[in-house]
This record gives C-alpha cells, sequence and structure tokens, in this order.
C-alpha cells in the first residue's frame, strides 16, 4: 500500500493526471499539499476526512464531494452539495470510520495523532480544525496486503419452512454432513474438499459472534451451502450431491423419502469459481519510499 | 429503561483493515451520549460476554468530540474467507442494541 511518495514523483516530473495502483486512502489527498510545504499533520488529518467525500456531512442522503481549505495550522471543511452541512461532531465523527482507534491513524511515514483535535463551527456549513499531531516515524514503512487461493467454489441456496426440521435444525444438519461424508467418499474418494453450511434465521449473519446462535428464530430458514476444493469440476459434483440429500434428508418423525429444502433455481448449484482469503499482513521496510513502485508515463 | 438502540443516532460496524471489526455508536446529543458513556456499558467485560472474545483482544475508545462510543475487536475469520458471512463487517452491531442504560 503506497504513501504519497511515488504520487509526488509522478507529479513532480509533470504528470497532469496520476492512476495509482493500491496507497492508503489518505495518501491520494495528501500527496499535493506535502508537496506544496503544508505541515503534515494539518494535511494529513485534512486528508482524513476528505478520504470519503461526503460521509463526514451530518446528513448524507447521497455521496457527493467535500472540500478542504488549508492553511499554516489548521484547515476548514465544507460540503459542496447546498443542502449537505458539516458540524464539529461530523467531521470528528469521521475519524471513526474504518479505523480501530479514532485517536491514531498510522501513515507510511508515522502517526497522525487527533488526541488535542479542535473542532469548531465557523458557519452553518463549514468546521475550522487544528490541534492535530503527526509523529513521524523513525522508519518508513509499507503495508503489505495479499491474498492466495483457496480452491474454487460451488453454492447453493436453499429455504426451509417445515417447523420439525427448524425445530432440530442442528442435528438435521448434522445428519446431513455424515450423509455427504459418506456418499462422498465412496464417489470421489479421499480428494480434499469443505462445505461451509450458513444458516440465516440462525446465525447466518454473525456465525461465531451470534449470541442467539442456538436457535432458528422465525418460522423460515435460508441455508447457503458453500463447496470448496481445489477445481471446478469437483466442487460442482459435490454440490449436485448435496442438493440431492439435502432435499431428501429425512427427520425421525417422518417416515418415506421426504421433501426438506425448497430451492429457488434449477440447476441449484451456481458455481463461483475461484476464491481467495487474506494470508499477507505484513509491515516491510523498504529502500526508500518509492523503490517498490514503479511508474510509467504517457502521453494522450 | 432505554436500550443503547433508544438512545443512539446511529450505531454501525465495519471493517477495519481485514483482520479487525469496529463498531461505532454515535449520538446526537451530549447528554444521551454522557448517559451511556458514564454507565459504563460498553466494556470489555460486557463485549467479551456479548461477542465470545477474548476480553485482553477488545479496545473501548470514547470520543467526546464525535459522541461516539467505539469498540474494535479482531475478528474471528480473515474478511472473505471460507468462514465469513460479513466481507465489509456491516452488520456486527445488532447484539448491542439491546443493552440497557441506566439513568
Amino acid at each position: 500500500m503506497m504513501g504519497v511518495e511515488p504520487i509526488q514523483q509522478a507529479l513532480e516530473s509533470g504528470a497532469q493526471i496520476v492512476v495509482a495502483g493500491r496507497s492508503s486512502d489518505t495518501s491520494i489527498f495528501a500527496a499535493l499539499p506535502l508537496l506544496e510545504g503544508y505541515a503534515p499533520a494539518v494535511v494529513w488529518h485534512m486528508a482524513k476526512i476528505l478520504e470519503c467525500g461526503a460521509a463526514a456531512v451530518a446528513v448524507r442522503t447521497a455521496p457527493d464531494c467535500m472540500m478542504a481549505v488549508l492553511h499554516e495550522d489548521s484547515f476548514e471543511v465544507f460540503p459542496l452539495r447546498d443542502d449537505y452541512h458539516c458540524t464539529p461532531q461530523s467531521v470528528a465523527s469521521h475519524t471513526l470510520y474504518e479505523n480501530a482507534d479514532p485517536f491514531e491513524l498510522k501513515e507510511p511515514s508515522g502517526t497522525l495523532r487527533t488526541n488535542n483535535a479542535r473542532y469548531e463551527a465557523i458557519s452553518e456549513r463549514a468546521v475550522r480544525v487544528s490541534g492535530s499531531d503527526f509523529v513521524h516515524d523513525p522508519e518508513y514503512t509499507i503495508k503489505l496486503e495479499g491474498v492466495r487461493q483457496v480452491g474454487y467454489s460451488t453454492i447453493l441456496m436453499g429455504g426451509v419452512r417445515n417447523p420439525y426440521i427448524l425445530a432440530q435444525m442442528d442435528s438435521w444438519l448434522a445428519q446431513l454432513d455424515d450423509n455427504i461424508r459418506t456418499r462422498i467418499r465412496n464417489t470421489v474418494g479421499d480428494r480434499p474438499y469443505e462445505i461451509v453450511t450458513r444458516v440465516y434465521g440462525r446465525d447466518g449473519v454473525m456465525g461465531a459472534l451470534e449470541p442467539l446462535r442456538g436457535n432458528v428464530g422465525g418460522h423460515e430458514a435460508f441455508i447457503l451451502w458453500d463447496v470448496i476444493s481445489e477445481s471446478q469440476e469437483l466442487s460442482r459434483s459435490i454440490a449436485t450431491s448435496v442438493s440431492h440429500l439435502a432435499v431428501h434428508n429425512p427427520i425421525p418423525k417422518w417416515h418415506g423419502l421426504i421433501s426438506g429444502v425448497a430451492f429457488p433455481y434449477s440447476p441449484p448449484e451456481i458455481d463461483r469459481g475461484p476464491v481467495y482469503e487474506f494470508h499477507l499482513n505484513h509491515v516491510l521496510v523498504p529502500d526508500s519510499p518509492t523503490s517498490l513502485f514503479r511508474t510509467e508515463y504517457e502521453e494522450l | 429503561m432505554a436500550t443503547l438502540g433508544d438512545l443512539a443516532k446511529l450505531v454501525r460496524s465495519k471493517n477495519a483493515g481485514p483482520f479487525w471489526l469496529t463498531i461505532d455508536i454515535m449520538f446526537d446529543d451530549a447528554e444521551a451520549y454522557r448517559r451511556a458513556r458514564d454507565a459504563e456499558i460498553v466494556n470489555r467485560a460486557a463485549i467479551a460476554r456479548l461477542y465470545n472474545r477474548n476480553p485482553a483482544d477488545i479496545i473501548v475508545v470514547n470520543h467526546d468530540t464525535a459522541l461516539a462510543i467505539k469498540v474494535s475487536f479482531p475478528r474471528p475469520q480473515s474478511s472473505g474467507s471460507k468462514h465469513d458471512s460479513d466481507v465489509y463487517g456491516g452488520q456486527q452491531y445488532a447484539p448491542l442494541l439491546g443493552l440497557e442504560v441506566p439513568g
């Protein structure tokens, strides 16, 4: 994730438009004013407030732009849409956004500390911000983010309305898992695969964080099966078995071939292609702030 | 007794990077904010209980200018991984809405 320096280098070389790869959100706004010599504390705080445009207004009905005016030791910020306005609270609140700690905002060259920031209304719509500190780090660091492919996914979506199944969802799914394992062992052998089952109406949204995870709350539930394996063909083949076994997965109360799942689509299997997960979350000390990033110039 | 959901102007959750979740509990008047803050119902032990997390991993911050209480903790799995159900972390605040605020 690049800082301001590669963008500044491009600007200093005469670029009029910079198409950048992954940078910190704030670097895009901070590059030019830092180049012009404005104080880092003022610039980085301004950049943090501007990063999501009109997200820092009091009532945002639709996305829009924001304007900031920089001074030596403060900046003013206001929305461009006439019916929007900023308040000290709405501007201060934006430091909360997508950060674990609103008072410490880490950038490649240092940390913005907003503990002593002052937010004053200077009109009905504009707020002046001052008093933050920027602490330069002794070492310049680049955040590395990366993913790895974990396989190919095929999903199934199904609904359950049968109150007997809903009342014993956990054991019904455990039995289905057993049946699936046996079937897959007999058909595809020992090739590795995983089936992630989400039950909406129980803990589909929050998973391990759900305090009410023990029961299905309503009169119906939605089940999302996600089959992941080393190839799309294998995932699809397993999902085809899962859909068939799920529909007819029995409950102790009933005898005969039951129908227990409503599939909204036919065929119920939907290929999702390759799937990934984050596995790289590192901090790197580069040779220089620009050494990891290539810049190409084009004349249009 | 009023709940946090009754008193707050906005409660939202979001990723703070792919490995952390963060929840903002925001108010529109200072009195409601101070009432919730001073009741100390949003604390590490309470969050740990509600979300089945380790208290040592939880950050709770009061932001007096923003009239907001902020809670952050590591995700049980990284954003978008096999077992994640909320890639952007947008729906992880609901259990807080029912917390009762004395006073």
